[in-house]
């Protein structure tokens, strides 16, 4: 019996597909098998972000509808062993699947995979309903700024009103440059204001953008510093106890990470 | 202060950018960024934590002025206050037995006079 984490973050753009996608990926390196499931129905992203936008014969809503059996509509990803997807609708809207069809669909995924990931919209409303309806736990996908902060916390709140209780924090798009700088929020201070507990911390880096355009996450790509983080927060969810990248003590660590903003900036 | 005012316009009319941006420690004393409560992730924190009081508490503007009236409503009986001078909003206060920030209620009520109690 597998786990279903649905990763969210009310606000739109923080990277939350992007997250989906790495740890997915990251998650069949360590030899598990995965589905992640684009529940942002409508507006479907997570195919091309995964490379696998040619691919798509069957969505979700057909799955929901009875059009077709759900084997069917799972796209394998054949460069990763036991990475699968399921693709949303592009054509549909939010509410052609019910929460309670997601609960049953995310109960069958659970039964094959060891993880179930849903990549859940932006927004509060039906979509994020959806999303959540039958996961076992939430990651939620944050950046140092005020607005996805506040939007954060509504979440969490949300969460935990339906019974999704402690859920996990990645902060995601950290400057550590302009953190040191003073011109960007502490993450102690983030997890202070939220008060949940931290699965993982995710500097802006280019390589993310760089991966996205070619549709190969940035776990496999060994440089990346964000494809490293990715790495240990997959390791994290499997039980591995891996230190965070303390980015303000570990000084050779952070003179390259510098160094490798320092090159974008400039 | 006339010297950072001089050395402002100077840095500026020549386009001294790092002059300002404190290459050097003594530009640093005049640099604006310098100063820590200054710092924009202090100020973004500040104004993080009070939107979260207000977000937190569900408190909307209707529900404060429900909350105005009923108080309006309560004390009109002793007090004749200015209602329109009547503030009330959500804030956050430090607590005196450990000094850590929790949400408070403040009401800032102008008297125009006390009524004769004695009817």
């Amino acid at each position: 019996m597998g786990e279903v984490i649905v990763i969210t973050s009310g606000k739109g753009g923080v990277g939350k597909t992007t997250t989906a996608a790495n740890i997915g990926t990251a998650l069949t390196l360590l030899g598990k098998k995965v589905v992640i499931v684009d529940a942002d129905i409508g507006l479907r992203n997570l195919d091309v972000v995964m490379g696998l936008e040619n691919r798509i014969v069957y969505d979700i809503v057909d799955v929901t509808e009875g059009i077709c059996r759900l084997k069917q509509a799972l796209i394998k990803d054949k460069r990763y062993e036991g990475l699968f997807l399921l693709p949303a609708a592009q054509t549909k809207d939010k509410t052609s699947v019910n929460p309670k069809q997601m609960h049953d669909l995310c109960k069958k995924l659970s039964d094959e995979f060891d993880y179930v990931l849903i990549d859940c919209p932006a927004g509060i409303e039906q979509g994020f309903k959806n999303a959540i309806a039958g996961a076992d736990k939430a990651i939620v996908v944050t950046a140092p700024e005020i607005s996805a902060v506040r939007d954060a916390d509504r979440i969490i709140g949300l969460l935990e009103a339906n019974e999704l209780n402690n859920p996990l924090l990645i902060i995601n798009k950290v400057r550590i440059d302009m953190v040191n700088k003073g011109d960007m929020m502490d993450i102690e201070d983030m997890i202070d204001i939220l008060s949940i507990k931290l699965l993982g911390v995710i500097p802006d880096d280019q390589s993310i953008v760089i991966s996205t355009n070619r549709g190969e996450p940035a776990v496999t790509d060994d440089s990346s510093l964000a494809g490293h983080a990715y790495r240990n927060i997959a390791e994290r969810i499997i039980g591995n106890e891996v230190p965070f990248l303390d980015l303000n003590v570990d000084e050779g660590f952070i003179r390259k990470f510098v160094k490798k903003l320092g090159f974008k900036l400039s | 202060m006339l010297t950072k005012a001089l050395l402002e316009n100077l840095s500026k009319n020549l386009g001294l950018n790092y002059l300002r941006r404190g290459g050097d420690t003594l530009f640093k004393m005049f640099s604006r960024n310098d100063n820590n409560v200054n710092k924009s992730k202090e100020v973004a924190k500040e104004r993080l934590k009070l939107v979260l009081v207000h977000d937190r508490a569900n408190v909307s503007p209707q529900f404060l002025e429900m909350i105005k009236g009923d108080i309006i409503g309560v004390i009109n009986d002793y007090i004749e206050v200015d209602e329109d001078g009547f503030e009330i909003t959500m804030t956050k206060t430090k607590r005196e037995q450990d000094d850590s920030m929790v949400p408070a209620l403040v009401a800032n009520i102008p008297i125009r006079r006390m009524k004769n109690r004695k009817k």
